[in-house]
């Protein structure tokens, strides 16, 4: 169904932006964002609580020089946004003018889901919480206890500057989570598997949820025989799908505009040379089908594009928002994202992967005498300075004489983003996304996708407790 | 929205269209909150805004729906109340699940509310930013600019009020600078991090921050990778702060009535080294995390949580403490946008000995932990397996020695909480509400080259 009006009504958004530039603003933009969610928890086999929440509301920003001021407000009317638009102006100090904003384009997006969540019954998303917690303990005897969580959130998103720019987008994710929680004599363990996408109810269509929740229900029953993991440097296989946020850690964070222009991040200065294995192509895409971290445009109104980031190993490229690629004299690559109105949008990734080599992934563990053979990763971490980042291991198994064989406890990886790039060596040819992921920088977070063939990396350093 | 109407009467207004056997629960919130930025001597970025919230529980014989919203609009409130009905048709009945009930439980009645952050002007904030980033700059040749310089202040208020005769309201403000300098030797760059945050301005303590930061940056430059071994660490309080901010939340009765918590069924047990005491205490208005009540409205007390290695007590809201057979400890947290679960307001540990250097005199060799990251990827509170990234120094014969990076510590939480051998006498209240000190533990296994 086509909207047809914007979210905030244009000669509303024309008058915003005159106000906010008439204080000697070189630059302006209002956005605006109406979010709509809904989240449904089942834990100990009963649906336990059903919430929805509504927000909406407009953060301008305006710039003068490398200057920026930004209000965000709740209260959307004349009177609201001229408040926020006066308290954002205010860092300008300059001398009043009043110079009238042309907008071009229409203001309007219209939603890519094929079902919107809000059109579905509750009763219908209860019975899907049902149906995976009974897949999840018909499973295994073992499971002890199962959460399974559903979220929906659609999100509608006006951008407007002084340069004209007036886009929208209309956002929906859909996802659905199961946890579980195995006892076993040893103790408690857990299983984790999440199934998300950009889209609206028609996941279900799409996706087996009973096969998600026995796999999650299978991840804890498998950890119950666990040993703990080795301690110290071994060469690491990981599964296709289960590490890209591996890449997202050790090079992504790295590669964007603003921690790069402070000197804040390794990769600084060395666009063009060599940064890793010759097989590895690194990009990052916001256009990529339904993918978790796929939009329309960035929430500064900048169309998603694909950017390649690492070409065969070299460095190709950054990525940018409106602010750092303004300095740098080039356009913006659809980066600049931020968590809600309420935040000023910074360069933050989308779904960022490496593409396919030629390997099959059988020969890649058979071709590992000794090693870990990581399935999934959980959350990671990256010091953008050093490049040393660490990430979890939620499902990961001893590798002895090229087969896979006891699994492990959790534990985390070390390493170092330049030396792991390096040290990647040899890509499979099975590419796979991974799960959605949220990414936290600077106290905001943004839904993100991750991906990677099969590979894998000749050492890295694994934080077990056995010898 | 109106700013001349007062959140209580609002709450009020919204329990009274209760209906037959409903109960209802309004929590409001409204927030102000500002964050100035320096780069390069000068400002950055100004960043301000209002916030307001709204989030409503209605239950009806163990059945509960929730809704919230992030507006006081009159027609917004309206609006979260029929969602929140309508979504308690789709829960299942639970008789533990009611609002809480006063308890008779006197509020501690403290004052935390100090108007001086109010009255600091723009030009101030922009002011302490700048020199905060001058300061790191000009503290060590090494340190060639600085990622981010803040000043942020804020300022909220929250009303809750329900059936069960409950209403409450409390205000209160903060402030904070943060600083993260790079420090930049040869080909390497080292980044520091310190902050500090107070109820009022002038307790800041900008020279210890700008110190901290610094030192932090500088001290790690030319760490390199440890050899795997077996030792003893020492963490900094920052860092017994989170490990035991991650032993506490499991010990809170959300994680221990589903059966989440490693020490569900341990009770009364020797859980820990006989030294360690270990609290939660509102009351203290040292910590920021003070407050006269919980986020269900019940009065804040001081809860003991272990006492001499003793698992004394859980901590729970009014469910868990229904399904648990046993009071409320008035350990709900919340904000306005959520529904009350159990957690810590101002975590603390029992006193300690010695100070750092005499503590690692004590310790000999082993090493200490500046920091620690992949918390939330490393660490299972279900089963109690840590593993987390760490970097600092080594201690080598009593003193400090070379830093290193690139390593991982790793045990179980429950080994560690055994294996602590001292803690120091170095307590202090941190910004984020909890009072720790140093604390030495054996046996962790450090994982390098």
């Amino acid at each position: 169904m086509k909207p047809v009006s914007p979210l905030l009504d244009r000669e509303l958004v024309q008058e915003t932006l005159a106000t906010a530039i008439s204080n000697g603003g070189e630059w302006a933009e209002v956005f605006v964002e109406d979010r709509q969610s809904a989240s449904a928890d089942f834990d100990e086999g009963r649906v336990e609580a059903m919430v929805s929440s509504r927000d909406l509301g407009a953060g301008i920003r305006v710039t003068v020089g490398d200057l920026t001021g930004f209000a965000h407000t709740s209260d959307l009317t004349r009177r609201g946004l001229s408040e926020a638009a006066q308290a954002a102006a205010s860092v300008a100090r300059g001398v009043g003018r009043v110079e009238a904003v042309a907008l071009h384009g229409n203001g309007l997006a219209e939603s890519k889901a094929r079902i919107l969540p809000e059109t579905i019954s509750k009763t219908q998303k209860v019975e899907l919480l049902e149906q995976a917690n009974s897949a999840a303990r018909a499973e295994n005897a073992a499971i002890s206890q199962v959460n399974v969580r559903y979220s929906e959130g659609r999100r509608r998103v006006l951008v407007a500057n002084s340069e004209g720019l007036f886009n929208a987008d209309d956002q929906t994710r859909t996802l659905l989570s199961v946890n579980c929680v195995a006892t076993g004599d040893q103790g408690l363990q857990t299983g984790r598997e999440t199934v998300g996408y950009t889209v609206g109810f028609e996941l279900f269509e799409d996706h087996d949820i009973e096969a998600m929740a026995q796999r999650a229900a299978g991840r804890a029953v498998t950890k119950l025989a666990a040993r703990p993991a080795p301690s110290g440097q071994l060469p690491v296989v990981i599964e296709r799908g289960g590490g890209g946020v591996l890449f997202h850690e050790a090079c992504g964070h790295g590669l964007e505009a603003d921690l790069v222009n402070k000197g804040a991040s390794v990769f600084r200065d060395r666009l063009g040379e060599l940064v890793a294995a010759p097989s590895v192509t690194l990009v990052d895409d916001g256009t990529m089908g339904v993918e978790w971290g796929t939009v329309a445009i960035d929430d500064e109104g900048c169309r998603a594009q694909r950017n390649v980031l690492i070409e065969d190993g070299v460095l190709t490229d950054y990525m940018w928002d409106h602010l750092r690629s303004r300095a740098a004299g080039r356009p913006a690559s659809g980066n600049g994202r931020r968590q809600s109105y309420q935040h000023l949008p910074m360069v933050r990734m989308t779904n960022t992967f490496v593409t396919n080599g030629d390997t099959e992934p059988q020969d890649i563990i058979a071709g590992t005498k000794h090693g870990v053979y990581v399935a999934q990763l959980g959350g990671g971490q990256v010091n953008t300075a050093t490049g040393d980042f660490v990430f979890g291991m939620t499902e990961a198994y001893l590798i002895e004489n090229g087969e896979i064989t006891a699994p492990l406890r959790e534990g985390n990886l070390i390493g170092n983003g330049p030396e792991v790039l390096k040290n990647i060596e040899v890509i499979g040819n099975d590419f796979a996304m991974g799960s959605p992921g949220t990414c936290g920088k600077d106290g905001q977070g943004v839904p993100v996708g991750d991906g990677q063939p099969t590979l894998r990396v000749a050492a890295l350093t694994i934080g077990g407790t056995a010898s | 929205m109106n700013k001349s109407v007062e959140l209580p009467d609002i709450a009020d207004e919204l329990v009274s269209l209760a209906q037959g056997n409903e109960q209802v629960e309004v929590c409001l919130s409204r927030s102000r909150s500002t964050t100035v930025k320096a780069y390069s001597g000068e400002v950055e970025s100004v960043r301000s805004g209002m916030s307001e919230a709204i989030g409503i529980r209605v239950i009806i014989d163990g059945q509960q729906g929730f809704a919230t919203a992030g507006s006081l609009d009159h027609q917004v409130l309206s609006q979260v109340i029929e969602e929140a009905r309508e979504n308690l048709r789709f829960a299942e009945s639970d008789p533990h699940q009611a609002l809480a009930e006063p308890d008779g439980v006197e509020s501690p009645d403290l004052d935390l509310v100090d108007s001086a952050v109010l009255k600091v002007t723009d030009d101030q904030k922009s002011a302490i930013a700048i020199d905060l980033e001058q300061r790191c700059l000009s503290a060590d040749a090494r340190v060639s600019s600085v990622r981010s310089a803040a000043w942020s202040d804020g300022w909220g208020e929250f009303a809750l009020a329900s059936t069960n005769g409950i209403s409450i309201y409390t205000e209160g403000g903060s402030c904070s600078i943060g600083v993260q300098p790079l420090a930049v030797e040869g080909n390497e760059t080292q980044i520091g991090y310190a902050g500090d945050a107070a109820r009022r301005p002038d307790l800041l303590d900008v020279d210890r921050v700008v110190t901290e930061a610094v030192e932090g940056a500088t001290g790690m430059l030319g760490a390199t990778k440890p050899v795997s071994e077996r030792l003893t660490v020492v963490f900094e309080p920052a860092v017994t702060s989170a490990f035991l901010g991650t032993i506490a939340g499991a010990l809170t009765g959300d994680r221990v009535v589903k059966g989440r918590s490693p020490f569900a069924e341990r009770l009364g047990e020797q859980v820990g080294a006989s030294m360690l005491t270990l609290f939660d205490d509102p009351t203290n208005t040292d910590s920021l995390g003070a407050d006269n009540h919980d986020g269900e409205g019940l009065a804040a007390r001081k809860n003991m949580i272990i006492e001499n290695g003793v698992l004394s007590q859980f901590l729970h809201n009014s469910y868990t403490a229904r399904r648990s057979g046993v009071s409320s400890t008035g350990s709900a947290v919340r904000g306005a946008r959520s529904t009350p679960s159990v957690g810590l307001h101002a975590l603390c540990l029992g006193p300690g000995r010695l100070d750092r250097q005499a503590l690692f005199e004590e310790i000999g060799n082993g090493i200490f932990v500046r920091g620690v990251n992949g918390l939330h990827s490393g660490v299972n509170p279900v089963s109690g397996d840590f593993s987390v990234g760490a970097y600092g120094h080594k201690i080598r014969d009593g003193l400090l020695a070379e830093p290193f990076s690139e390593a991982t510590i790793a045990s179980t939480l429950q080994r560690m909480l055994l294996d602590v051998v001292l803690i120091g006498g170095d307590f202090e209240f941190l910004p984020n509400g909890s009072g720790m000190s140093s604390i030495a533990i054996d046996d962790i296994a450090l994982s390098g080259m």
